[in-house]
């Protein structure tokens, strides 16, 4: 699985999904080609998904939120007959190299979470209308949605059969979900989540697994009439026209780097290290909303955002050799500031407030990739405000202190704004300075008292804002030892010293489906019972059951 | 009417499992069965539910008591359990728990595959009496009636048959299961049957005639699969039932045979040896044989349908944990396990239709499908000498197994009935020929007028060399309830 896994798409390219809009609603079918496979060797049979289906489906989400703030509710159902979705496809697991199993896993979560949150962040509002088998990754599309519907036919169910079928856990928030979301009782859960067949009819609802059963003739009629409900009692302002997310600015050279208008990804594959620079705003900030929105897409802080979404996506999927990856920025804090104003200013304007949501999720996304991070605050840089996250997001920060000989840049420094303090949660709904500060909460108030205050290096080291802070002598062999040092562990020590140690504080369901659930997939997609050559992902389709080793570890 | 308070179970189901002392099954019917006889209350047009017919009723399996006949009011009839004998020292026949001793008990590991079978078998048995609930009104005559009356009650008993595993294997998810198979039926909006050919209409007699012949035998080929289990109960079950699927595909078949037997001696009493000489044939109030070839050729191929995808994972589970075996198991020689040899499917590579090798395991459904497709063709072979007996040139034909199919590689291909490849304006053009049209079934349904004479037949049909139980032509089978 060598080739390049691209995460752009648009509307006219999908083969698995297609939208019909009907004003406040849109109705969202899944119909997955068979033969539209990412990678050869299998057919994505029964609406069962790999990465590309998956892309397609952000790709959506993210577009119903920019191009169509008109939607108020997403009605998810199946485009075929008889099933609703099958789950991800076996037999692409099968044949996956554990890297790609993991960040497969990884990005179908937080495509799921996107959706999920859409309700809460933008008054989107996600029903799964589920007609047909509903089962494994199938359950857990519905499970993300906010609403589920299930037609009592007789033999529709939703199901979580991973477990007894294929000896690996319903890991894209199947297990975390029905307990902690759906809060389904744990007896009920663990006989849910070890049968096959899955639970229809009145049961489902009784056991809380869906929502609202429906009879089989009426069940278009009644999915259609909920929808509508749901969409007049929004609490989701009329927009009446989105933006277009028009297609990204980008290259790519042969080493690996990429180039975005505002984004340079430089790759240097011997040091397996990535250096992302992220540039201060190329534009005036404009005069208000209507005029950002006259920008669409090109508006400098949602281009950003979406440069960086991709860029990351890019080293997650196609530099898994990349272990190091060192952020930078370059550019006017002043401007970047200006340009955050704007949006805290109008946070209730659907656009600023999607495109603050979506940094939201962006920043996230730089959380949650498993390579060891790293910021450097150069002369010159821009961390203020949205982009000093970056240096909370990141597992250790060096901070150039004083003036360098021969650089003529600005003077490096932190600007704290509003947005530090609450707008951009991470998983633990903590905000990064309360992560930060978790054992002096005190400290967290204190800062608010610098926002807006240029912080040089020893104020930002001393509030605590940075790692180091060092001057000219110091700076050049103290960041390459770093660097060159961290480069040389063990991956695998690196990427769980890493997830330990960023997400301090109170588990949610989100750090509960990204720490415990996901964790204990990936160690089961590492055991023979499950991988090895006799076990039950190989043998799936061939008619042998899985070979276990039944000791217990 | 059955006195459903006091039912004696063991007089009034005739059964050899003891069901008198099993309480906890007995339990079980006794809530079921109310259901069981509104279901079929509900069903049947009240004239012939008061009606007299003369039945075959099993009462014991040995060969003096599968056969009883007596006139019965269907809801009176006495639906048994009765499973085969058990073989001495059974042994699982295939797959990976080949040579181990046969499970009395279900098997935990395989609980939801067993029970997923048997569900789905059951599901068809009521199924088809749904889609024939009226035919009584129409039939050509009562020993037709007759015939019609005892594939129904056979199918309420093998509805039973399962539901007595359910029952009595599969704990409470198994009584579920069993209530569900009368919560769905045939074509319903709200709970359709599980699978497609069983909510298709059986509008006529010639459609009942070739479901009982192709769709029935693939109930057979099913049957005969689950008949090599290693649960001994189902495969028990199974054995037993086949000695009635028997009679079913004898209806279909002779049914089919009479009917081009009157038309070929319609047309040689009329001078005509032009079989496309559609109207004139048509005239003489019998069907032509080219519209009993469209019959044919939608029925098989539905019944084809009806064994899945050529390369199936569940068919190879099933297979491999020794509880669904192939036709005729014990006589194939090879290791019965299957797990290093290679069967030949069809599959498509563009617009061609070639063959591939895939693992045998995965090829369970292709295999017995070819089992299948060869045992559908002899009695084709003995419809042609009725026509080539009456010196008319016409052959019928099995069409190609691409041609008009919903499951697996050829599912929705435009193929013709030879297996070529055609464009989708040829298809349309060609379907009228290849399919039943509505006209064709304006036509049929105009013959579909019933002949309630004893020994007194439609025209379209003609009366059977042999009447049931040895019994004289003018015989009446069904004494009518006339209110």
């Amino acid at each position: 699985m060598s080739k390049i896994i691209d995460f752009q798409t648009d509307p006219s390219k999908y083969r698995h999904w297609r939208v019909e809009y009907d004003g406040p609603v849109a109705n969202l079918y899944m119909d997955v080609d068979e033969n539209g496979g990412l990678f050869d060797g299998y057919q994505l049979k029964l609406n069962s998904y790999d990465l590309g289906v998956d892309i397609e489906l952000a790709d959506v989400v993210q577009r119903m939120r920019f191009e169509h703030p008109e939607v108020k509710v997403v009605v998810m159902r199946s485009g075929k007959d008889n099933v609703f979705c099958a789950g991800a496809n076996i037999r692409m697991l099968g044949g996956a190299a554990h890297a790609h199993k993991v960040n497969f896993c990884k990005f179908t979560n937080e495509t799921r979470n996107t959706y999920e949150a859409a309700e809460e962040d933008s008054g989107q509002k996600y029903i799964a209308a589920v007609k047909g088998a509903c089962a494994g990754g199938g359950y857990e599309l519905a499970l993300a949605c906010n609403y589920i519907m299930l037609t009592n036919d007789s033999s529709s169910s939703v199901a979580l059969p991973e477990v007894p079928l294929l000896a690996v856990l319903p890991g894209t928030g199947g297990l975390t979900r029905v307990t902690d979301k759906r809060k389904v009782r744990r007896d009920r859960a663990d006989v849910f989540c070890s049968i096959e067949e899955g639970v229809k009819g009145q049961r489902a609802v009784d056991w809380r697994l869906v929502d609202e059963v429906v009879p089989n003739s009426k069940f278009d009629e009644v999915v259609a009439e909920r929808a509508k409900e749901f969409a007049a009692n929004s609490s989701k302002a009329d927009v009446e026209k989105g933006i277009e997310l028009t297609p990204l600015t980008r290259s790519f050279a042969d080493d690996g780097s990429v180039s975005y208008s505002l984004v340079e990804v430089a790759v240097d594959r011997n040091a397996n290290t990535a250096t992302i620079t992220l540039k201060g705003p190329d534009q005036d900030v404009p005069a208000d909303m209507d005029a950002a929105q006259a920008l669409g897409a090109d508006l400098y802080l949602l281009r950003l955002a979406r440069e960086l979404d991709d860029a990351i996506l890019h080293l997650r999927l196609n530099e898994r050799k990349v272990g190091l990856v060192v952020f930078q920025t370059q550019g006017d804090p002043e401007a970047v500031l200006a340009h955050e104003k704007l949006l805290l200013d109008n946070a209730d304007h659907w656009l600023a407030n999607e495109i603050l949501k979506y940094w939201k999720r962006v920043l996230k996304r730089v959380d949650m990739t498993s390579r060891s991070l790293v910021a450097l605050v150069e002369h010159g840089s821009c961390y203020a405000g949205v982009l000093a996250e970056l240096l909370w997001a990141v597992d250790r920060s060096f901070m150039m202190l004083d003036e360098f000989d021969g650089d003529n840049r600005h003077m490096a420094t932190v600007t704290l704004s509003d947005s530090n303090f609450g707008t951009f949660p991470m998983s633990n709904d903590l905000s990064r300075l309360e992560t930060r500060f978790l054992g002096e909460p005190q400290q967290v108030e204190k800062l608010k008292s610098s926002i807006g205050e240029p912080l040089e290096a020893e104020d930002a080291e001393e509030l605590g804002l940075v790692t180091y802070a060092y001057d000219d002598i110091d700076w050049e062999d103290e960041v390459r030892i770093f660097l060159e040092e961290r480069a040389s562990f063990s991956p695998d020590a690196m990427t769980g010293m890493e997830a330990n140690l960023r997400f301090a504080g109170p588990e949610t369901m989100e750090t509960r489906i990204f720490g415990r659930l996901t964790a204990w997939q990936n160690w089961i997609f590492n055991r023979p019972n499950a991988v090895g050559a006799n076990g039950a992902l190989q043998r799936y389709g061939t008619g042998q059951r899985g070979e276990y080793d039944m000791e217990r570890v | 009417m059955l006195d459903l308070i006091n039912v004696s179970y063991d007089t009034q189901i005739p059964n050899n499992v003891g069901l008198s002392q099993d309480k906890k099954v007995l339990k079980a019917l006794e809530k079921w069965h109310p259901g069981y006889i509104n279901w079929w209350n509900d069903l049947i047009p009240q004239n012939f539910q008061e009606s007299m017919v003369y039945l075959r009723t099993a009462v014991s399996v040995d060969p003096k008591g599968w056969a009883k006949f007596d006139y019965v009011k269907m809801p009176e009839y006495r639906w048994g359990v009765l499973l085969a004998p058990q073989v001495e020292d059974r042994r699982i026949p295939c797959g990976e728990h080949f040579g181990e001793p046969a499970w009395q008990e279900v098997p935990g590991e395989y609980r939801n595959m067993l029970k997923r079978l048997i569900v789905i078998q059951g599901d068809t048995e009521p199924g088809s009496v749904e889609q024939q609930r009226f035919l009584g009104l129409t039939a050509p005559s009562l020993y037709d009636m007759r015939n019609l009356f005892q594939v129904n009650v056979e199918e309420g008993r093998h509805l039973w048959a399962m539901v007595y595993l359910l029952q009595k294997y599969f704990g409470r998810d198994g009584r579920e299961e069993a209530n569900d198979l009368l919560v769905r039926s045939s074509g319903s909006e709200e709970a359709p049957r599980m699978l497609g050919a069983f909510n298709e209409e059986t509008p006529d007699w010639l459609s009942f005639f070739m479901f009982t012949y192709f769709t029935d035998r693939d109930g057979k080929m099913q049957l005969e699969s689950l008949a090599q289990s290693g649960f001994d109960p189902l495969s028990r079950t199974c054995r037993f039932m086949l000695t009635e699927e028997a009679h079913h595909m004898f209806v279909g078949e002779t049914g089919v045979g009479r009917t081009i037997q009157a038309t070929v001696e319609a047309m040689n009493k009329a001078g005509i040896d032009d079989p496309y000489d559609t109207d004139k044939i048509r005239n003489l109030g019998v069907i032509d044989l080219p519209t009993i070839q469209k019959k044919l050729n939608l029925h098989y191929t539905l019944s084809l349908d009806l064994f899945g995808q050529e390369v199936s994972t569940n068919a190879a589970n099933a297979f491999n944990a020794g509880i669904k075996g192939r036709y005729m198991e014990m006589r194939i020689d090879d290791d019965h396990k299957l797990t290093n040899d290679t069967y030949k499917v069809l599959d498509l590579e563009g617009d061609m239709i070639v063959e591939r090798e895939v693992p045998a395991l995965t090829a369970i459904n292709m295999r017995l499908r070819d089992d299948y497709v060869r045992d559908a063709a002899g009695g084709v072979g003995r419809w042609n000498k009725i026509i080539e007996k009456a010196g008319i040139q016409f052959e019928m034909k099995l069409p190609h197994q691409s041609f008009n199919r919903k499951i697996g590689v050829f599912a929705n291909k435009n193929f013709d009935p030879d297996g070529k490849m055609v464009s989708g304006a040829e298809y349309d053009k060609g379907l009228q020929e290849w399919l039943p049209t509505h006209a064709d079934g304006d036509f049929i349904q105009s013959l579909m007028k019933p002949v309630y004479e004893p020994g007194k037949y439609a025209s379209w049909i003609a009366p059977p060399k042999v009447g049931i139980d040895n019994k004289p032509g003018d015989f009446e089978y069904v004494k009518l309830h006339m209110a």
